[in-house]
């Protein structure tokens, strides 16, 4: 053999790892490795295992291992995520992102819970828990009733309400003709003036004095969202009281189930994390004897409001939104036929 | 000794003072009378440490501001944040490892890579499980890469919020990667005809994942474990990473431990209530991946004031595009009246960063500062306003406006926004 043939038969050998020509490198993964790490879920229920969880088996593990950082009705402490509520929301100044305002696909909650919850303690949960708490939380974004449960038989059938707001990035067709146009180098505008100051707003961090400031900032912007105010919350037309209806009464202590886990009513109520409801309806507002009311709500009943069915019904809808700062974390009754029940129930239940 | 000491530099500063009468201003010639660093100093004379005092080298402890810092109030908890390159005392296109931005979802994975593997299933034709060793006789690449967080400068969308380009911009380096064509181990398990899309997911407590479509994995994706010449630092991946050009950061998935090969895309967490752009009218984008050409003044800005007084000023910054290079910079000292072409400086590759200077005498008046990417798409880096009048204000990710600094007869910078 030639060198010459020698030296080009050593380049094409060289050359050959670049080709498509498998090397042979690693070794075949076995089924069970596979299926060891192969947890993903598709929204076409692809990778979803067999098995099933309902609302309130979901509630309890939820309050367990996910209410600290999310709220006891997902609403978010802090700034953890928010994961209830928020629908109608994104076109407001300031949308709040939950899996029922926002999220797709139900397959994404059960994937996630299931990879990386609870926090610090991912991939310690069940399939059935995963299955429980994905129900649970379809309950607290009103998507469910609490007898509901979820299986790998009726998981393809569940749809979240803003799947259709989804579209394929758009940039190339709507923004690149405008911004592929030639720039103007001088006389490009007759004067520029200041806007707008990130000074004014000072929430630069600094390792100086002015970390206290930014604390206070921080504070601040933890405050939870405003949901949207009550002029935009639907008004319960209520012209009359309506005579006691044994199903609407009946529908209400089903609605009041979100409440128990704060409130009690009836003979032998006391105040747990919120006051005691007995007489509510038509009573003077932070009037329960023992309960610390917050400021917002101490000013209001020293200015003498009133739970008329109507304003219960705006407070009922989005507390926050109805009054900021009060400690009724719940993000609110969100169907008008689910608050006419309740004010019903909380009616009855008083007597 | 000491008397010695002291003489000298007296001596001498009376020397400097006398050259200074006659050449200098009565200013010049005091202050070089009573520089106190014209002076015998200790370094000069006493032995300084010896090879191995620091047997990982680190920077003067005169360098000690130039760090990564965070916002606080951003997140709920450090485990589950992110942190800032301090790109404005930083200069050439390169980010030191050490300063490379952090964003973790469940904190840094502690992996000890002989206990690493790689799994690659699905639509394939050999399901396999590669070593970090196996991983490493793969032929190998070297690419320089930005890698930019999707919500950089997201904070801004409503407007300036933050004075420093550390954190209107710094969630963004840059670096050299080495490793495998990620086509490359595919091939090796050998891709089914209707493997469209590919997931790849981390080993950390978050497994995050992303779905990235099999065009752009097979084009010029990395499986890098290098960074600048040395293994990836733990909280950017190690021992090994993702590496995917020009793309929003999120998809670099770190610790990379599973990629699975499938005919359609996953919709996890990150690509749907995550890394979603929301419109003002409710509809969101998705697959939002490339990263529009963007640039930032680095000096003078809020962090690197002029403290020099009036004279030769150096202006300075960074420019990139998620699809190809910045052939050009124009800056404007005088917002946005007249431009002028910046300088470009320095190696410059497709989706890296680019650095540009502009040299310029300061008047000692007050200047509106901003500069204008052109990619070489023909793309031209857009003004904040020309963003929200089609993105809203709710986008959250992919603010790749103009940024404006104010600076001030004091030479002192603020970070605004103007007409």
């Amino acid at each position: 053999m030639s060198r010459f043939l020698k030296l080009a038969l050593l380049a094409s050998a060289m050359a050959s790892p670049l080709a498509a020509e498998p090397l042979g490198l690693g070794r075949a993964a076995t089924p069970e490795e596979i299926a060891l790490w192969d947890i993903d879920v598709r929204p076409d229920g692809l990778g979803l295992p067999v098995g099933s969880g309902d609302v309130m088996t979901g509630d309890g593990i939820y309050t367990e291992k996910c209410s600290a950082c999310h709220g006891v009705f997902g609403e978010g402490t802090g700034r953890w995520p928010v994961l209830a509520g928020g629908q109608g929301s994104l076109t407001n100044a300031r949308p709040v992102k939950t899996i029922g305002s926002y999220w797709p696909y139900l397959s994404t909650v059960y994937d996630y819970v299931n990879r990386a919850m609870p926090f610090g303690n991912a991939q310690s949960l069940t399939d059935d828990e995963v299955y429980a708490i994905t129900a649970y939380l379809l309950y607290l974004n009103d998507e469910v009733d609490e007898d509901f449960v979820l299986s790998s038989d009726n998981f393809a059938e569940a749809r979240l309400p803003n799947e259709e707001a989804f579209k394929p990035d758009d940039r190339a067709e709507v923004e690149f003709a405008a911004f592929k146009e030639d720039p103007c180098m001088s006389d490009c505008k007759p004067s520029v003036e200041i806007t707008m100051r990130a000074a004014v707003l000072d929430v630069t961090p600094e390792e100086t004095a002015a970390k206290a400031a930014a604390k206070a900032e921080e504070a601040q912007a933890a405050e939870p969202t405003p949901e949207a105010p009550p002029a935009e919350a639907p008004a319960v037309e209520v012209a009359e009281a309506p005579a006691a209806d044994p199903a609407l009464i009946k529908a209400g202590e089903k609605v009041f189930r979100k409440c128990k886990s704060c409130h009690q009513i009836g003979a032998k109520a006391k105040n747990r994390v919120g006051p005691v409801l007995n007489g509510i309806v038509d009573g003077p507002a932070g009037a329960v004897d023992g309960f610390r009311y917050s400021k917002p709500m101490a000013a209001a009943a020293e200015a003498g409001l009133v739970w008329t069915e109507s304003e219960l019904s705006a407070f009922l809808a989005s507390p926050k939104g109805y009054m900021k700062g009060t400690k009724m974390s719940f993000p609110g009754v969100r169907k008008e036929e689910d608050i006419a029940a309740l004010i019903a129930y909380l009616r009855d239940a008083s007597e | 000794m000491t008397d010695e000491n002291q003489t000298g530099p007296s001596r001498r500063a009376f020397l400097t003072g006398a050259g200074a009468v006659a050449a200098g201003t009565l200013a010049g010639r005091a202050s070089a009378q009573t520089d106190p660093a014209i002076a015998i100093h200790p370094w000069m004379q006493e032995l300084g440490d010896g090879v191995d005092a620091a047997p990982y080298g680190m920077p003067s402890p005169h360098e000690a501001d130039v760090k990564r810092r965070t916002v606080e109030w951003l997140t709920a908890d450090p485990v589950s944040s992110i942190n800032f390159t301090p790109l404005h005392d930083l200069d050439g296109t390169i980010t030191p490892n050490g300063l490379c931005f952090e964003r973790h979802h469940s904190g840094v994975a502690r992996v000890d890579p002989a206990q690493h593997r790689l799994m690659i299933h699905g639509l394939v034709d050999k399901p396999l499980v590669l070593t970090m060793e196996d991983l490493k006789r793969f032929p190998r690449q070297n690419h320089v890469y930005f890698l930019e967080c999707a919500a950089n400068s997201g904070m801004e969308w409503r407007g300036s919020q933050l004075n420093g380009c550390q954190f209107t911009h710094g969630m963004i380096h840059n670096v050299m990667y080495t490793g495998v064509p990620l086509r490359l181990v595919l091939e090796e398990a050998g891709i089914k005809p209707e493997g469209k899309w590919l997931l790849a997911e981390g080993a950390d407590a978050a497994a995050m994942t992303r779905s990235i479509p099999m065009e752009k994995a097979l084009d010029d994706c990395l499986v890098a474990f290098k960074m600048n010449g040395e293994a990836l630092r733990p909280e950017q991946g190690y021992p090994v990473r993702l590496v995917v050009p020009g793309w929003e950061g999120n998809m670099w998935v770190k610790w990379l431990r599973r990629l699975e090969v499938g005919d359609q895309p996953w919709h996890h967490r990150e690509e749907t209530s995550k890394y979603t752009d929301l419109m003002a009218d409710g509809v969101a984008r998705r697959f939002t991946w490339e990263m529009d050409a963007k640039s930032v003044i680095t000096s003078p800005s809020p962090q690197a004031p002029i403290t020099h007084g009036p004279g030769p000023t150096v202006l300075t910054g960074l420019a990139w595009s998620g699809r190809g290079t910045i052939p050009r910079v124009d800056v404007t000292l005088d917002g946005g009246i007249t431009w002028h072409q910046a300088r470009m400086d320095g190696p410059s590759t497709p989706k890296a960063l680019h650095r540009f200077y502009y040299d310029f005498e300061w008047d000692g008046k007050p200047l509106l500062l901003q500069s204008r990417a052109h990619d070489s798409t023909g793309y031209v880096q857009p003004t904040k306003n020309a963003l929200r009048e089609i993105r809203g204000e709710n986008s959250i990710y992919h603010n790749n406006g103009i940024q404006t600094w104010a600076v001030d007869a004091d030479g002192k910078a603020e970070n605004v926004e103007i007409s």
